[in-house]
């Protein structure tokens, strides 16, 4: 065999052999990252953690229990103003195709997925903060949702695009009228991408400090809507900045609070879609 | 016969009321969305109005005093930090990014393709607080004690590798948007490379190309643009990303050129003096950032979305 030959074999495996290498290096960086939380997170995780308020550096037995319940509070509320705009805006996208009109609206959204979060911040802090005089949970979660929206949007329309057009067909011959058909047959067709969607978007706001850090702020204390609101992504933030080894114990437990939920969802999320498409393809 | 005419008159045409309004209604909501980036938009121009005045737009950004008590902004320092920080990551992130996309879609079966492929999503979704969570009690450490002592000692004479390794700095922020955009690079390419057609591969191997040339000359080109796409979603990834670089980058606004020194980055310092900005010149000033950050991002996104787009609709799937 000439050199030229065995070269260029030699070549081959070693750059493929590469690309694997590569590929394990990017994977185990997710069990790297799940290990570090477990050993450093599990030992603080008790019955206080979930049930307790912060303590003070030094005193044992303080809790995140006021970052749960307000992350809940943020999440749930950003989800109630974001998911109804959101669905409705994906909807007209796949089901009324005013070309222009749409086309803008489908660029605006991937914009808008594409702002920075911290810059979600600013504009959440100016249209709620600065009226309300004051930082408070509801301020975050329309920060929040604002993240959520373009999401929603765009998962919607792509799901309801893979409904087949036979079955609305269908049911326009039957007699339906659009709206029915959209709600009766497209929708429920669709419901599974689009619930996936939903919670995918859940998730990836559940799991954003920055633009909660001076909408909702913090707090020691039980927040609320009206006033500043502790949430744990803000909370773990603050607890790994501060020079107190207990506190930042507490942060590796919360870090594996979070992301327990955060790769739960998205493993929910994914089991909905494998069940496959509501209906039989057409 | 007459019943049946009857049954049919009897059923009534679809009331067109309900398709207005439902229209209407969908309309709206959509049009919403363009609600919320105009004044996204607006907002950031009104909030920075006395910085801009102020400052105007160039004396700001190359100004690189940034002290808020005697009311100097200069701009430098966090765009030169978030520059050096992203531009750290994506040489770090394209060559693994590429390297892994190639495998999942040209040598891995499509079975262990797809489900390699949502692992690296599951890694796209963990949150930043976490990378720096882990940053800041794993790797730095790690930076300050081996990795940086051995760059200064190998590399040294480089002005990159210069100075003391405090672990925190422009070198560990990359390394960490690194890890991040990772996920992002490999799940575009690897779509674009799946988009190329299978003849092209066919043709190359027929000729007496090995896999790896294949791959290279042939189906990597192919895909070119959809691969910067990739490159450019990540950029715009990195540019953005706030806590994980909040918590590694060192916070000090200064423009040092030796990659060990910590410095600051636009989402950085936002998020750091926003809440307790006071006057009237902090805040706008912040908000001027924020603009300056939201015209970048969203130019290199567009730049990105065209890329991608182009190149998706070109191939067919691989089958």
């Amino acid at each position: 065999m000439n050199r030229l030959a065995l070269r260029r074999r030699l070549v081959n495996s070693v750059m493929l052999s590469l690309t694997g290498v590569c590929t394990a290096v990017t994977i185990s960086v997710l069990f790297v990252i799940l290990g570090c939380l477990i050993y450093n997170g599990a030992h603080s995780l008790n019955w206080n953690f979930f049930t307790k308020l912060p303590l003070p550096p030094g005193q044992e037995g303080g809790g995140l229990a006021n970052a749960i319940v307000g992350s809940i509070e943020i999440v749930g509320m950003a989800g109630l103003i974001g998911i109804p705009i959101g669905f409705l805006a994906g909807v007209y996208l796949a089901e009324y195709e005013d070309k222009r009109f749409a086309a803008l609206v489908r660029y605006v959204a991937d914009l808008l997925n594409g702002v920075p979060s911290i810059v979600v911040g600013i504009l959440a802090w100016t249209l709620v903060v600065l009226p309300m005089r004051t930082q408070s949970g509801l301020a975050g979660s329309i920060a929040l949702s604002v993240m959520l929206i373009p999401i929603v949007t765009r998962q919607t329309e792509q799901f309801l695009r893979e409904v087949p057009l036979a079955l609305r067909e269908a049911a326009l011959a039957l007699g339906a009228s659009k709206w029915k058909m959209i709600a009766t047959v497209a929708v429920p067709a669709g419901s599974k991408g689009i619930l996936t969607g939903m919670i995918l978007g859940m998730a990836r706001i559940a799991g954003e400090s920055a633009p909660l850090l001076f909408t909702a702020l913090n707090n020691q204390y039980w927040g609320g809507l009206r006033e500043p609101t502790a949430s744990l992504p803000v909370m773990i933030y603050k607890l790994a900045i501060a020079p107190y080894e207990d506190w930042n114990r507490q942060a590796w437990a919360a870090g594996l609070v979070l992301i327990t939920l955060v790769l739960m969802a998205n493993i929910a999320a994914r089991l909905i879609l494998a069940r496959g498409v509501s209906v039989p393809r057409g | 016969m007459a019943t049946a005419t009857a049954a049919v008159k009897a059923v009534k045409a679809p009331s067109p009321t309900g398709d207005i309004v439902a229209r209407w209604v969908v309309l709206v909501f959509a049009a919403s969305l363009l609600a919320i980036a105009v004044l996204l938009v607006y907002e950031l121009f009104i909030g920075s109005a006395p910085a801009r005045e102020k400052l105007g737009l160039w004396g700001f950004l190359f100004s690189s005093k940034w002290n808020p008590v005697t009311e100097d902004f200069g701009a430098l320092p966090f765009v030169y930090g978030t520059v050096v920080t992203s531009v750290v990551a994506l040489l770090i992130s394209v060559p693994f990014g590429l390297g892994a996309a190639i495998f999942l879609s040209e040598l891995a079966p499509a079975g262990v393709s797809n489900a390699l492929t949502f692992v690296i999503e599951l890694l796209a979704a963990i949150p930043s607080v976490i990378y720096g969570l882990l940053a800041i009690f794993t790797l730095v450490p790690l930076m300050r004690l081996y990795i940086e002592p051995f760059l200064k000692h190998t590399l040294g004479f480089l002005p990159l590798f210069q100075g003391p390794a405090y672990g925190v700095g422009f070198l560990t922020a990359g390394l960490v948007l690194a890890i991040m955009t990772v996920p992002f690079i490999i799940s575009v390419s690897r779509e674009s490379l799946l988009a190329v057609p299978r003849d092209q591969r066919e043709a190359a191997l027929a000729l007496g190309a090995t896999k790896w040339e294949t791959t290279w000359q042939i189906v990597v080109p192919y895909a070119k643009l959809g691969i910067l796409g990739s490159v450019f979603l990540g950029l715009a990834r990195a540019l953005g990303e706030t806590m994980a670089v909040t918590m590694v980058i060192g916070n000090d606004p200064s423009v040092h050129a030796s990659l060990l020194a910590p410095g600051y980055s636009i989402a950085a310092v936002i998020a750091n003096e926003f809440s307790e900005a006071s006057g009237k010149l902090h805040p706008a000033a912040l908000v001027e950032l924020g603009l300056v950050l939201f015209g970048l991002t969203m130019a290199i996104n567009g730049f990105a979305r065209l890329m991608i787009a182009a190149t998706t609709s070109k191939g067919s799937r691989r089958p």
